[in-house]
């Protein structure tokens, strides 16, 4: 087996490839303007990240399954919502914030069953309830934002948003340990064995054992559940919950995932991959927001390092077939 | 149109799967091309239609040293290959597919559907068919399909046809009907390549035999110059004899009983196997057999029926269960069914017994190198690692990580469907001993398998399924092949 060790150890250059582009863009934008990486800067950057980089640790495990979920945004602003009213209401903001947290798992849960026993593909059943949720978020507030009130004065609703915890955001310590928490679950225990074998090929997995429909309802449950953590902390630093909150988060964080070397036809996709493509989207904005440029253009270039990202990924996935 | 094939060789990575091969056909004959699976014929005719290209050797095309750059450009030079899985599209009509990429256009550009329906239907009237060619193609059965692949390789006007078991999806009738066919292309001087596992086919309908074995050819016959047994033991390379190891089973209890089970596709089956033994299950396709130990398993629904398992009334409603109770299941559809073949033989063979492995949550890695490590060299498994990838290996290799699987999950009652399948020579005679270890540690094993002298040699009572039904059990010690057929096509 000594031939074994040494393929083993062979680096692997895919594996670090969106690090390698993370590190270049870091060096390219800090060139181009040294405040970028003024630590103030750095721990905006990380703040602004974490929204996206917690709904793209759960979208990670439902890629891997080769499903996607659109519905992330909605149900962001729809829990976001909820748990707003609810502490202007007099709740106390903790708990606002499980029930919030709950309703988004219960959210992400029927999306799984729509999903495994209603025996819709997931593009369809999460863009129905990706529609179904933004509207009744627009129900549910009227159209307009919910501000004010004890959202001003609680303390720890304030806090989970827009808190420091030794002189680093809370957004990012939260993120820290989800991201711990989502690499253990997915590269360590069974649990992400089975999303890997279901993702590679679901019939054998159902085959050998694994409960392919229950797996299913958990792994777009934790993406709801997430959606809603994320949704709760946006909430937090805006002070306000916005009924247009969330819109089009899914597809950055599907961008994330995919740039992390996730491949859309599951079984394939790291943890860690996604936490970089987190960073790498989060530093293109803040990057170009000190560089001065508008916005709009922004978009096109994000677009354009998704292309090329992929392209890379399976062009060099090519090579070593 | 002639075609001569010298010494053609090929690799892929280090597994040399030609080793020089002769090979030659001609105009107005059916060269039949026998062998294992594995030894090397869809490879060969691969080469010869360009998608793949050889490593050594030569293709002379009437004396031209050529090469094919596309299986489209050897069809453009008259040679066609219908494959055994027909690639049509089940849900377009049969004129769009006999005329897909070569569709007749109109002034304007756009399709010709009346000119097309017209010169589709004169093509398979010239063939004795009255296929309706608006029909979608997917509710053709088998041997109209392959009439239709016929027509369209007509209408390139192939010179050479090659066809990978034409038969073996057809009934008795369409077999006829296919080989009129053949006959009456071959008078006007169309020459076929005739893949065959159906040894009675060379003498009803193939000229010349050439068989091969490990990628080598080993010879070429005129098919009424040679006999059957001559034939197989080119093939094997030794007598089928020593084939089998033979089998000496110490029965113990009973290991699992099944009363009365029904449901699509099969009726009332009954029957049960000892620890130490193997039951056979014999028929023809479709037969049922694969349904319904799928829905013992817990795949697909049972509709009625009762399952002991060691003496106890067992519900075994899903795959994870039936694993619970110490069930395995190598299906047929090895490459869908049986493995993840992108990922590592590792978390392959360490599936089904992934949950033991954990340690406070976490699987604990070491223990399960150890696990995978150590079934790949019990199943001897010719792999460099257990990293490597399942979809790397050989078919056999491949089948030894599925009974890996099922082994290291402490399986007591194997359920084998087709177990050397796609399997070569060397590796399906480890799978033998293989299945004589197991029962000797009195797992009971149900072998699923259409190879009659596999059943015959392996098994130690054979079932017989006939259109879903119970035919009868047989004891395999001193049984003939004409027993088992006789029950399996529906004789009493």
């Amino acid at each position: 087996m000594d031939k074994a060790k040494t393929t083993k150890k062979k680096f692997d250059f895919t594996k670090y490839m969106a690090l390698v582009a993370l590190i270049i863009l870091v060096i390219i934008i800090t060139v181009l303007n040294p405040q970028f990486i003024a630590p103030n800067n750095l721990l905006n950057l990380l703040r602004q990240a974490s929204v996206n980089a917690l709904i793209a640790f759960g979208m990670t495990f439902v890629i891997l399954t080769s499903g996607i979920d659109l519905s992330v945004g909605s149900i962001l602003a729809f829990t976001g919502a909820i748990s707003a009213s609810l502490i202007l209401g007099g709740t106390p903001a903790w708990l606002a914030a499980l029930i919030g947290l709950a309703i988004g798992a219960l959210l992400g849960a029927l999306n799984g069953v729509f999903i495994t026993w209603g025996k819709v593909t997931p593009f369809i059943a999460t863009l129905a309830t990706m529609t179904i949720w933004r509207g009744a978020t627009y129900v549910f507030t009227g159209g307009n934002p919910i501000t004010g009130g004890k959202m001003n004065t609680s303390y720890f609703f304030q806090f989970v948003g827009q808190g420091y915890l030794f002189g680093i955001p809370f957004p990012v310590i939260i993120t820290l340990i989800a991201f711990i928490i989502c690499y253990v679950l997915l590269h360590k225990t069974a649990f992400g064995r089975k999303t890997f074998a279901l993702g590679g090929n679901e019939k054998a997995a159902f085959v050998a054992g694994v409960k392919t429909k229950k797996l299913l309802i958990i792994i777009y449950t934790i993406s709801g559940l997430f959606a809603a953590l994320a949704g709760f902390i946006l909430t937090s630093r805006l002070g306000s919950a916005q009924p247009d909150a969330g819109m089009s988060y899914e597809m950055d964080a599907i961008a994330s995932t995919v740039i992390g070397g996730a491949s859309l036809m599951g079984g394939k996709g790291r943890m860690a991959g996604t936490l970089v493509g987190a960073l790498l989207i989060a530093s293109l904005s803040n990057g170009m927001n000190l560089l001065g440029i508008n916005s709009f253009y922004q978009q096109i270039v994000k677009g354009v390092v998704i292309l090329i990202a992929v392209m890379i990924d399976s062009q060099t996935q090519k090579n070593r077939e | 149109m002639k075609i001569e094939m010298k010494g053609i060789e090929k690799s892929f990575g280090t597994n040399k799967v030609l080793r020089g091969v002769d090979f030659d056909v001609h105009s107005g004959e059916v060269h039949a091309l026998m062998g294992e699976n594995g030894a090397g014929k869809s490879t060969l005719m691969n080469i010869l239609t360009g998608l793949l290209k050889k490593d050594a050797g030569s293709i002379k095309v009437d004396d031209h040293d050529t090469t094919y750059a596309s299986a489209l450009d050897a069809e453009h030079h008259g040679i066609s290959f219908i494959h055994q899985e027909m690639n049509n599209f089940a849900e377009m009509s049969v004129v769009d597919n006999m005329f897909l990429n070569k569709e007749i256009k109109t002034k304007l550009g756009l399709v010709d559907q009346k000119k097309m329906r017209k010169e589709a239907r004169q093509y398979l009237v010239n063939l004795g068919s009255d296929i309706d060619v608006d029909s979608k193609m997917g509710d053709l059965t088998v041997g109209q399909q392959q009439m239709v692949e016929i027509a369209k390789s007509l209408m390139i006007n192939a010179k050479i046809i090659i066809m990978d078991e034409p038969t073996a999806a057809l009934t008795e009738n369409e077999t006829a009907i296919l080989f009129k066919t053949i006959r009456e292309l071959r008078s006007n001087s169309v020459g076929f390549i005739y893949i065959s596992h159906r040894m009675e086919e060379l003498w009803q309908i193939c000229d010349r035999v050439t068989v091969m074995r490990d990628g080598l050819s080993v010879n070429t016959y005129q098919t009424k110059d040679v006999a059957e047994n001559q034939i197989v033991h080119d093939m094997v390379g030794r007598d089928i004899g020593d084939y089998y190891p033979g089998r000496h089973p110490h029965l113990g209890e009973v290991a699992l009983k099944a009363e009365h089970l029904s449901g699509k596709k099969f009726h009332d089956i009954s029957f049960e196997v000892h620890e130490g033994e193997i039951l056979g299950f014999s028929g023809l396709m479709g037969a049922g057999r694969t349904e319904t130990m799928r829905a013992l398993f817990g795949i697909d629904k049972l509709s009625s029926g009762k399952i002991y398992v060691a003496g106890k009334e067992t519900k075994l409603t899903s795959p994870s269960v039936s694993i619970k109770k110490g069930i395995g299941f190598l299906t047929e559809d090895r490459k869908n069914e049986g493995l993840i073949t992108e990922q590592s033989l590792e978390d392959n063979i360490a599936l089904p017994s992934i949950d033991t492995f954990r340690k406070h949550g976490i699987i604990d890695k070491k223990a399960e190198d150890k696990f995978a490590d150590m079934l790949i060299k019990r199943l001897t498994v010719k792999a460099n690692n257990a990293q490597v990838t399942a979809g790397s290996l050989s078919g056999g290799n491949q089948q030894k990580v599925v009974l890996a699987k099922w082994v290291g999950s402490g399986s007591k009652i194997l359920i084998l469907d087709e177990p050397t399948r796609g399997v070569d020579v060397g590796a399906k005679k480890e799978i033998y001993e293989l299945m004589n270890q197991l029962t000797d540690r009195h797992v009971a094993i149900i072998m699923i398998s259409s190879d009659l002298p596999e059943v015959l040699s392996m098994s130690d009572r054979i079932e017989v399924l006939y259109e879903g039904k119970q035919m009868g059990v047989i004891n395999a010690q001193g049984a003939t092949q004409e027993q088992v057929m006789k029950l399996a096509t529906g004789g009493k």
